[in-house]
């Protein structure tokens, strides 16, 4: 009687190096495996590096390529995919570098891979039109206070206690760090209007108030909202950076 | 579906896939294939990356698709698992599959999910009975949802199982006749399989059921050594195919005559211009068989 291997023997020595190859995994002629087995935990580890790469590439810029190669494989071993849409993969990354020790000091580390990762939900979001400046124009004024919006698929706002914005925006373009003061609030905006994915900051209060009409609420009361949390909040600034942006569908909510 | 009838395996839906050589499409090269004066003969993409809902992605295939017959090749859906296949997956692949309608739709006779997660690689499976009549009622389940037929591709193997009791090419044999499915020849996989399991490539090209293939694929690898020494290839897919499996290639087109070929280089991926050059080497090899009655030739390589 052979030894027969079950999936559950062989991940559970493709996932941990320091297991030997299941009995009953062999090279050719009863030639040993380990070397040969080593090549699947190279394929699947190397994959992943690869894909967490491409997911985060302003972090790997950020903290380089052997060390952020080095932190993925902690991270895969402590969160593996479940799903073969890799493109999904890495959710529990901001939380991952929020405790990781080592890049304790880059406090604006965990913000930066949460806005990778709204970037790339907006980059496969699905394709919508966007509510328009013309759209808001041919709203009855009575109406306005009342006008609730459906968000853009690719919508996503970004609330950040760093400058996570600009330094994610200026690594992405290879640009300098030195102007930025990382200890900077910054709120961003990701949205796709065309057919590009883009970030944005936005003006004091803007945050609080796009995310209230994306939480369903009235424009009044989103306005109102953003005037609580900043007094000066200039309510046709946030309006058109919202048109601009693309940031909502239509009219309406969506049931 | 036992014996699957002809009306699921002609149902094909879009556009018939040419005996032509096609490419992996890759993002970078969207722009240089849709102006090049070369019309390739057919793109070929990995079902995983259009499971998004919208976007450049498909912005992208839409254009392709618009231009080119497709050919739909899945990584993800596990058919070699001991557990049942996700039904979600299936449904995501069949909305890439409705969508755009390619000429043909393939999977790995290989495993890369269990218990939820998620391996990323191609993973061996047993040959033995077990596994057979398993594998077998995954692809009739595949092809029952989607509504057509599927092209099942033999795997490239760094490793073996003492239990398996089935040759590999007695095994794909045996699903193809019991499932319908048709088969993806990758050469390279059974250059590289022959390397590293130390058995002659050629004669397992004439085991293989050659009148079943619907699809040959093409890559390169690379070399690397086993535990005592000796050579291993890699199914790197990230250089050009070696001469070696050129010529099993021309091999299998003399006797089979044209099939659509594809190239693929997925790591360290070039300039547009050399994966084309690939494909242009093996149009001129399908040039040199064309003309023959392919369909007679393939109905004997069949017998």
């Amino acid at each position: 009687m052979q030894t027969t291997v079950s999936n559950r023997e062989f991940t559970a020595a493709l996932s941990d190096p320091e297991k030997a190859t299941p009995e009953g995994i062999r090279g050719p002629d009863r030639k040993k495996s380990a070397k040969r087995f080593d090549i699947y935990r190279n394929n699947v580890i190397y994959g992943l590096i690869e894909a967490l790469g491409d997911i985060f590439p302003a972090v790997e810029r950020l903290v380089g390529e052997n060390f952020f190669r080095d932190m993925a494989r902690l991270y895969i071993r402590a969160n593996p995919p479940d799903s073969p849409l890799l493109f999904r993969y890495g959710k529990a990354m901001p939380d991952f570098l929020a405790t990781f020790e080592p890049v304790a000091h880059l406090s604006y580390l965990p913000d930066i891979a949460r806005i990778e990762l709204a970037w790339l939900d907006a980059f496969h979001a699905a394709d919508r039109s966007c509510f328009s400046a013309a759209d808001l124009a041919a709203a009855p004024e009575s109406q306005l206070d009342d006008l609730r919006l459906t968000p853009h698929p690719a919508t996503r706002v970004i609330r950040s206690r760093s400058a996570a914005v600009s330094i994610f925006s200026a690594t992405r373009s290879g640009a300098s760090l030195s102007e930025i003061d990382p200890t900077a609030p910054e709120d961003g905006l990701v949205t796709r209007p065309g057919h590009d994915v883009q970030i944005r900051r936005l003006p004091p209060g803007a945050a609080t108030f796009l995310q209230s009409l994306i939480d369903g609420a009235r424009l009044a009361d989103a306005a109102e909202a953003a005037g609580l949390e900043y007094a000066e909040f200039d309510l046709p600034a946030a309006i058109r950076a919202m048109l601009e942006a693309g940031a909502f569908n239509k009219r309406g909510q969506e049931t | 579906m036992p014996n699957a009838p002809r009306s699921i395996q002609s149902s094909n839906g879009g556009a018939a896939v040419p005996p032509r050589a096609g490419a992996g499409l890759k993002p970078a090269h969207v722009e240089a294939i849709l102006s090049d004066s070369y019309r390739i003969g057919f793109l070929e993409v990995h079902a995983e990356n259009y499971m998004g809902d919208g976007g450049p992605p498909h912005r992208a295939l839409g254009a392709i698709r618009d231009n080119f017959p497709l050919s739909v090749h899945g990584v993800g859906l596990s058919i070699g698992s001991e557990g049942g296949l996700d039904g979600t997956h299936i449904a995501r692949l069949k909305k890439v599959v409705d969508r755009y309608e390619p000429g043909l739709v393939s999977e790995h006779l290989a495993w890369s999910t269990h218990d939820n997660s998620y391996y990323n690689d191609l993973l061996p499976v047993p040959y033995d009975e077990a596994t057979l009549s398993r594998v077998c009622s995954h692809i009739e389940h595949v092809q029952e949802v989607l509504g057509r037929q599927i092209l099942l591709e033999n795997p490239s193997t760094y490793v073996r199982y003492e239990q398996s009791t089935i040759s590999e090419t007695d095994f794909i044999r045996q699903i193809a006749v019991r499932t319908g499915c048709g088969l993806l020849l990758d050469i390279n996989n059974v250059f590289v399989s022959a390397t590293n399991h130390h058995y002659e490539p050629l004669a397992y090209l004439e085991d293989f059921p050659l009148g079943m293939v619907q699809e040959i694929h093409l890559a390169g690898h690379a070399p690397d050594v086993d535990d005592e020494g000796d050579l291993i290839l890699i199914d790197s897919h990230d250089r050009p195919v070696d001469d070696r499996v050129w010529g099993l290639y021309e091999t299998v087109i003399a006797r089979t005559g044209p099939i659509p070929t594809l190239i693929e280089w997925d790591t360290d991926i070039p300039e547009w211009p050399v994966l084309r050059k690939e494909a242009m080497m093996a149009d001129r090899i399908l040039d040199v068989h064309a003309g023959t009655d392919s369909s007679s030739r393939r109905r004997a390589a069949l017998g």
